[in-house]
């Protein structure tokens, strides 16, 4: 929320329980249409609550304020996990979740920047992390504090144009730039398809300073944000291992599908499966 | 992407490429004065380039504001995805690399970050057409077909030194993004003091009855020069200036078409997709009959060569217009 300063300690708990509500946001989306990017949302989920609830400085009555956090969804089809937590922040009204792929609706399966609260059109995968270093340029060279998030996707590390902008970010010297990388393990053909790893040490090998966490921990998500606040010079990475469907047992632990449909009649049991999960873990 | 492209040691002038000068006038990298003075106006106006500043005239920019210019290296895609993010933030950028590695290398990037949210970055691309001897891989003989099919971008081929500076402060001032050929080096001067450039508006520099060249970049310095000399044979030609392929004049395009009985199109550019195929579109879609007769480059790369060579081989020169027009029984 807006803030002049840094923010305070996290309340965790409240954190958690806001990365709760963004995954009920998310089953009654998916719901709406029997299908969508369940798993990716769900496991960014986290993340999401701890950027848009703790870290990100950003007036939501505001949108264009310049001096707000930016945070750009380079991975434009976790859009779900961003409607999610704009509906939470009240940016877009709760009601027009149900909407989520729909003819007409704002809420595309791939982010619109027409859409408010979108910082860039997603879809293309290999876009955003160059984008995020236009925009840090830009506010770098306006004297502004403000910084850029780019959530981009393990994925999308396979785009070169990720690599192209990884050199760049460094040799800019963009240390108000922070790069999230989602790697949940999973993209179109099943598990990650090209071998990647080490994935940690390829960043450090880029010049940015980089540590690596479980993104489903949000002790360990609230703690990289705190050390990424350093204007050392260097852009930050913070790669993120998370298991796609986190929160709800039956996406979890269902064969590792990057789009996920099931029939309308199974929605209520797996959302019951959710409820209860979360009841047991509150 | 390259490195001197053949053209180390020699001043990076196209004009000055032995016959393909015409004598006329020239001025130094107009661009580069042009994008300097505008950055001197307006501190939203920033340069960039994919490590061709050398070779696209924007270092005086550069030189004049350091801070506003950012070199990303040999990156186009990235060029473009940054000139994307800066546009977010208000700046206005002009970004420049060859038009081959703009339209080929950053094709999705161009449509999908800048054009389907109408950002303000301007795309200034070297080596147009044939205006290098170094190969396919460098000459730009398709972007205007490509870019043609790019929802809401803006599409300039200038035709000479004073066109590149109005066309630059022009699409500076326009909302939208902009794909623009460049003319580097000692650019000639060609049309008239008075001229006037506006976006999407086409000229009529000379009238004529029996042949109308419409013609595009600087094809219309070699069909103007082709229209004197045919004039003075008894042939009365035309000559309507196009400079803006998006939006395309159609208007003005029909109404010269329909004042003379054929119709030659001049690009430096292959004749399938570009200004040829906007004529012809133009023309059938309001029932106007003409024989057009395209010239350009034909549908295959282009070989490696020294670029008066190559422009007299493919028909782009003058001499080679004048022989095109009245070889093709356009003339009476």
């Amino acid at each position: 929320m807006l803030r002049n300063s840094p923010p305070g300690d996290a309340d965790i708990g409240s954190l958690r329980r806001r990365a709760t509500r963004l995954r009920r946001h998310m089953l009654t989306m998916a719901q709406g249409q029997g299908q969508g990017y369940i798993g990716q949302g769900l496991g960014i989920a986290d993340v999401l609550a701890a950027l848009y609830f703790h870290e990100l400085r950003y007036d939501p009555h505001n949108l264009a304020w310049r001096d707000r956090d930016r945070f750009l969804l380079s991975t434009g089809h976790y859009s779900i996990a961003l409607w999610a937590a704009l509906a939470e922040a009240g940016i877009i009204p709760v009601e027009e979740l149900a909407t989520y792929g729909a003819d007409n609706s704002r809420l595309e399966m791939s982010t619109l920047d027409t859409t408010p609260g979108v910082e860039m059109i997603g879809g293309s995968l290999g876009h955003g992390l160059g984008q995020g270093i236009g925009q840090a340029l830009g506010l770098r060279l306006d004297g502004s504090e403000a910084r850029v998030f780019v959530e981009l996707s393990d994925g999308e590390m396979q785009e070169g144009s990720t690599w192209e902008a990884a050199m760049s970010a460094s040799h800019f010297h963009l240390d108000g730039l922070v790069a999230l990388i989602d790697c949940n393990g999973i993209q179109a053909d099943g598990p990650v398809v090209l071998d990647m790893e080490p994935v940690a040490d390829k960043w450090r090998a880029f010049g940015w300073e980089t540590s690596e966490i479980d993104g489903n921990d949000m002790v360990a998500v609230v703690g990289a944000l705190v050390d990424a606040r350093a204007r050392n010079g260097k852009p930050k990475a913070i790669v993120l291992r998370t298991l796609p469907g986190k929160g709800v047992p039956r996406v979890e632990t269902s064969e590792k599908s990057h789009f996920f449909r099931v029939d309308v009649a199974q929605w209520d049991g797996i959302i019951a499966e959710f409820e209860n999960s979360v009841g047991a873990n509150q | 992407m390259s490195g001197a492209a053949g053209e180390a040691g020699r001043t990076l002038a196209m004009g000055q490429d032995e016959a393909v000068g015409s004598g006329r006038s020239s001025v130094e990298a107009p661009f580069g004065r042009a994008l300097t003075k505008l950055g001197k106006a307006r501190s939203d106006i920033v340069g960039l380039t994919a490590d061709l500043g050398k070779y696209t005239d924007i270092l005086p920019f550069r030189d004049a504001f350091p801070d506003r210019f950012f070199n990303v290296g040999m990156a186009e895609q990235n060029l473009v995805a940054v000139a994307a993010g800066l546009a977010r933030t208000g700046k206005t950028p002009f970004a420049t690399t060859y038009g081959v590695f703009a339209t080929r290398r950053a094709y999705d990037f161009v449509a999908m970050a800048l054009a389907h949210s109408g950002l303000d970055v301007k795309i200034v691309a070297g080596l147009p057409g044939l205006t290098t001897g170094y190969g396919g891989t460098h000459q730009a003989i398709e972007d205007l077909a490509l870019m043609r099919m790019i929802p809401g971008l803006t599409i300039i081929d200038p035709c000479d030194a004073t066109e590149i500076e109005a066309a630059t402060e022009a699409i500076a001032e326009h909302r939208g993004p902009v794909y623009m050929r460049l003319l580097r080096g000692a650019v000639p001067v060609v049309l008239e003091p008075g001229y006037r450039f506006e976006i999407g508006k086409a000229r009529l520099l000379r009238d004529g009855t029996d042949v109308g060249i419409v013609s595009t970049g600087f094809m219309t310095e070699r069909a103007l020069d082709a229209a004197d000399t045919l004039r003075k044979q008894g042939v009365s030609v035309g000559v309507l200036h196009v400079p803006t392929i998006k939006p395309f004049d159609a208007d003005a395009v029909a109404e010269f078409a329909a004042g003379v009985r054929h119709v030659v199109t001049a690009e430096n550019h292959v004749v399938v997709g570009g200004l040829a195929s906007l004529v012809v579109e133009a023309l059938f879609d309001r029932g106007i009959a003409r024989n057009v007769t395209r010239i350009g480059l034909p549908d295959r790369y282009i070989e490696c060569g020294a670029v008066p060579t190559l422009q007299a081989k493919y028909g782009l020169t003058t001499e080679a217009m004048i022989q095109t027009i009245t070889g093709s029984g356009t003339a009476p």
